[in-house]
Order: structure tokens, then C-alpha cells, then sequence
């Protein structure tokens, strides 16, 4: 394998001017969309990722709904313009039955299904731009769109890919990196520090693998720190919202009414 | 799309008690693989490998093609795997389903992503003739792990195939039957193989390698793992299921180590024995 950029120069800085374990820049926004549930808009750089939660809601077709618990439904959808060359990838391609299966996989467990029996939540996924970590983008914007729609998760899911070039690792590749060097995505769930998914296409030693697993992790947690912060900011403004409604009710209506104490009942159930 | 039924709850429930007392149904311990046998039939590169009641028949066959323009020197290798619905209830054809997906492309992954053919070496004539190696895997029957099988099958069918000496003259390719020139291996660089681990819900019960077909429906998780003898990973492959530690990631990792060197000197003497009784060559 003949590699034409320079991985990693000699003052240490990669191709895109970045630090061994430097991540490209986060963007995360969480503003609603049409009629999604939630939805999610995260950007790693150059790879840009939309997801769309819609349900917990009726399963489609009641062949698929299951008695004790909701299924998760994936579709991942990649744009024609989202790479270099103007490809049109069809819904049957392996690959990206692959990634949509990941994806569900991987969040079967994490929502907690048992609490919306015979139910559907679909999530989809559009892939915008992609410049590398397709997968771990997909998978961290999967979980602010899950949060964004208000469905229950035992924790953050956070992925992250890294590589190894020769003998150091770098995190966060971007697809010319990810061509040429070996690399393992993870994602990991940030408050146990356990790991549900593990992927890696590329031959690889065994002793590699160890340190490549700890330094996912740890920029999982970093990643986890950011979405929090954009959840938290995404609920304060609602909060706000939610504080101004009431005192609108209590103008129009006159003072102490009827309707006050119902809207509270309201809210404590 | 139907689903397969699912084991009842007595039989998972008794499932999962003798799981975690280390016990299974057909008598191995946790980490034990069942022995692959390998038969290999009249032609080269065919070969069956059964599993316990798992079986998969690979095929390898080659022809001479044109190569494609961007890849003017490289032979060319597809794979087709096809899940016939005599392996089990649960197949049937159509659309394939996610298992079947998963199925095609950790062979595609294994067997050719991981250059474990030198893939130059098939190159005759630059830009004009190259050998083009199809692969076929039949899984005939599915009794847990057939991953693991297929990706067996399909390398042992690899190194078992040999093709036809060829010889260029000038502009001419000349393909010598094997009756005049005995037929060539194929030049690989290495041989993976496929592990898969299952993991259960209760996190005190052990994993087992090798799930066999109840174990791995009743499974909340499957960790792949394709390395070669030589401790290089190739594959691997955990698509979400039950959360595991990165120690236990690891010590999937080294159990799978120590099979693939095992199971590299069985397939290596299996060869050598067939190879022996064979007759390629007239002379």
C-alpha cells in the first residue's frame, strides 16, 4: 500500500494540520425539524450527519411489532453529493445495509424498549457530507436525535474512530487517513466505560488493539462531555419556554382559576 | 418477513441456568470450538467444512478476463455466498436479511479486504488478461456460527485451488491444461480466521466460543474476531448487543490468538493429507 499524502510529518501534525489526538471540530444542533421527533444535525469536521427520530409510534405493519417491547428501525440514506465523485449508492447496497444494521444494533440495547411495547421508533439517518467516521458520526447523532425525541436511554452512546500509523494512534480520521491506515471504530457507553460496538476492516496486531481501545474511550468521553452540554443548553431553553407558558395563562384567565390546577395535575403525572 | 420462533421460555430458561454453570448442551466446555471437518471433493478448490451440524460447501473456480481500466494490474476475486432455505427455517429467499447481510460482507471482509491473495500475482498480461477467482459458498445447513464456517470453507477452498500454468509469449497467452504443466497454488500472504464469540444477558454467565444454533439465538450479543497464525487482527467485528469492557474485548481477543494457530496447524495437515492422496499431475 503505496501511500501518497504524509500521514503524520515530521513536527508531529497530520495531513489536515491536527495533533495525533486532536478531534476535528464538533458542531452539534438540535433544533427541530418538520415533523420529526427529534432530530439531530452533528457535524465532525467535514462529515455531516442528519438524524431523524420518529416514534415511539404504531409499529407500520403489525407483523413487525413485538409484544413485550418497541422495535428500532434503521434506514440510513447516503446523498449522491455527499463524496467527491457523484455516485448514486441504491437502498440495497451491502454496505449500507451494514451500517444501518450497526446502528440498530447497537441501540437496541441502549433504549429502553420494554417500556413502549408493541411500538415502532424509527430512526433515519442521511448521510450529508462524508470525510471519514461515517459510523461513529451516524451513531453519535443517532443518540442526541434519540434524546432530542425524548425517549429513555440507559446512556450517551459515543463513537469514535481511531487509527495507527506505524506505531503511534491517532483519533478521528478523516478519509484520506482512514484509506491507507488500519483503523478500529468504538463506541462506548461514557458512564460504565464499556464498549458495544468494536469494528475494524484492517490487518492489525494483536497488541495494537489494547491501546487503540483505551484512546477511543477517552475521546468518548470527550465527545460525551459536548453533547451533554448541547442537550443541557437544548433543555434549558425549553424550560425557559415551558416557564413563560403559565404566566400567559394566569393574564388571560384571571388570577387563581380552575384551570391552574388542572394543567399541574398535568404536570406531576 | 416472518420471524423465526423464538425457543420457549422453559428451554430458555434451562439454556441460560446450565450456561452458567459452564455447562453445554452438546458437552464442550465454554471455550472449546467444535473440530472443523474438512472434506475436499474431486475438483480443486472444493471443499465442504462441517461444523458439527453446521455444514458450508465452498467452491473456487477462475477464468481469464480484462481487467478493469483503474486496475489494470490486479487479478480480480468476487465472492458470492447464498443462504439457501434448506439450511433453515428462518432463510428463505427474497430480500436477504440482516444475518444474511452480515454473513456476505464479513466473507467479503475476511476473505478479500483482508489481501489475504495477492491479488498482483493474478495479473497475466498488464492491462489485457487477468485471472478473475469467484468464489462460491453454499451454506447448507445452519446450526450456529455459520460465519465462522463460511469464512473457514472459503480460505481452505483459497489454498486449496491451484490454477492452470499459463505462459506468455509476446502478446500470446498460452493456458497449459494440467496434463502438460502441473496447475499453480495461489500466492497468499496469509490465512485468517473467524472466531465468533457469543455473550449472554446475565453478565456472570461465561461466553462461549462457537455458539452453537440455540446459544446463539438466545445470545444478546456476537463478537467476530478473523486473525491470521500470526496474531495480526483482521476483522473484528461486535455491531452493538449486550456492553462489554475493554477487558473482556481484550480477552476475546487473545483466546481467539491461540485457536487461530491451532486451527491453522489443522487446516495446513488436512492439506498436506489430501494432497498426498491426489493426482493432479500426468506425467
Amino acid at each position: 500500500m503505496s501511500s501518497r499524502v504524509e500521514i503524520l510529518n515530521d513536527g508531529g501534525y497530520r495531513s489536515d494540520g491536527r495533533r495525533q489526538y486532536e478531534l476535528r471540530d464538533i458542531s452539534i444542533d438540535l433544533s427541530p425539524r418538520g415533523t420529526a421527533d427529534g432530530s439531530a444535525l452533528i457535524t465532525h469536521g467535514l462529515t455531516e450527519v442528519m438524524v431523524d427520530v420518529f416514534g415511539p409510534k404504531e409499529a407500520k405493519s403489525r407483523g413487525q411489532s413485538v409484544h413485550d417491547r418497541a422495535t428500532v428501525s434503521v434506514e440510513v440514506g447516503i446523498m449522491p453529493f455527499s463524496t467527491g465523485e457523484r455516485r448514486k449508492r441504491n437502498r440495497g447496497d451491502k454496505r449500507v445495509l451494514e451500517l444501518a444494521a450497526s446502528i440498530r444494533q447497537t441501540f437496541e440495547p441502549i433504549i429502553q424498549t420494554s417500556l413502549y411495547p408493541r411500538s415502532e421508533i424509527s430512526i433515519f439517518v442521511h448521510i450529508l457530507q462524508q470525510d471519514g467516521g461515517l459510523l461513529p458520526a451516524s451513531i453519535n447523532a443517532t443518540t442526541l436525535a434519540l434524546l432530542t425525541a425524548g425517549i429513555p436511554l440507559t446512556d450517551y452512546v459515543t463513537a469514535m474512530t481511531c487509527g495507527v500509523h506505524s506505531t503511534t494512534s491517532l483519533l478521528d480520521l478523516t478519509i484520506l487517513e482512514e484509506n491507507d491506515l488500519p483503523h478500529l471504530t468504538v463506541a462506548s457507553l461514557p458512564r460504565t466505560g464499556k464498549v458495544t460496538l468494536v469494528t475494524m476492516e484492517t490487518r492489525l496486531h494483536a497488541e495494537r488493539v489494547t491501546e487503540c481501545l483505551k484512546i477511543a474511550g477517552e475521546a468518548g468521553k470527550i465527545l460525551h462531555k459536548e453533547m451533554k452540554k448541547a442537550v443541557e443548553a437544548r433543555t434549558q431553553k425549553l424550560a425557559q419556554a415551558m416557564e413563560m407558558a403559565p404566566k400567559v395563562a394566569v393574564v388571560g384567565g384571571g388570577s387563581g382559576g380552575v384551570g391552574d390546577v388542572e394543567m399541574e395535575d398535568e404536570m406531576d403525572t | 418477513m416472518p420471524r423465526p420462533p423464538s425457543p420457549s421460555i422453559p428451554e430458555k430458561e434451562f439454556l441460560f441456568s446450565s450456561l452458567k454453570e459452564s455447562l453445554r448442551l452438546d458437552g464442550r466446555q465454554p471455550l472449546e470450538t467444535r473440530t472443523p471437518i474438512l472434506t475436499f471433493g474431486p475438483d480443486l478448490g472444493w471443499v465442504e467444512c462441517a461444523m458439527g451440524k453446521t455444514r458450508v460447501l465452498a467452491q473456487v473456480d477462475a477464468k481469464m478476463v480484462k481487467p478493469p481500466p483503474e486496475r489494470p494490474l490486479e487479478g480480480m476475486i468476487t465472492i458470492h455466498s447464498e443462504v439457501s432455505p434448506m439450511a433453515g427455517t428462518e432463510y428463505e429467499p427474497g430480500r436477504p436479511s440482516d444475518e444474511e447481510v452480515n454473513l456476505t460482507r464479513m466473507l467479503d471482509k475476511v476473505l478479500r479486504r483482508s489481501d489475504a491473495i495477492d491479488k498482483e500475482s493474478l495479473c497475466v498480461l498488464a492491462g489485457q488478461r487477468v485471472w478473475h477467482l469467484r468464489l462460491t459458498i453454499h451454506c447448507l445447513s445452519d446450526s450456529g456460527n455459520m460465519l465462522d464456517c463460511a469464512c473457514l470453507a472459503g480460505i481452505v477452498a483459497f489454498k486449496h485451488f491451484r490454477r492452470p500454468e499459463v505462459e506468455v509469449v509476446g502478446d500470446e497467452v498460452i493456458v497449459h491444461h494440467p496434463s502438460e504443466r502441473a496447475p499453480v497454488p495461489l500466492s497468499m500472504h496469509h490465512t485468517p480466521f473467524c472466531f465468533t464469540f457469543a455473550y449472554f444477558p446475565d453478565t456472570d454467565t461465561a461466553p462461549v466460543i462457537d455458539p452453537s444454533y440455540m446459544e446463539q439465538r438466545i445470545s444478546a450479543g456476537l463478537i467476530s474476531i478473523a486473525l491470521n497464525a500470526q496474531k495480526e487482527l483482521c476483522v473484528i467485528q461486535k455491531a452493538g448487543g449486550v456492553p462489554l469492557s475493554e477487558e473482556q474485548v481484550l480477552a476475546a481477543i487473545d483466546i481467539a490468538v491461540n485457536k487461530a494457530v491451532a486451527l491453522d496447524k489443522l487446516v495446513t495437515k488436512r492439506l498436506e493429507e489430501d494432497w498426498k492422496g491426489r493426482k493432479v499431475e500426468v506425467r
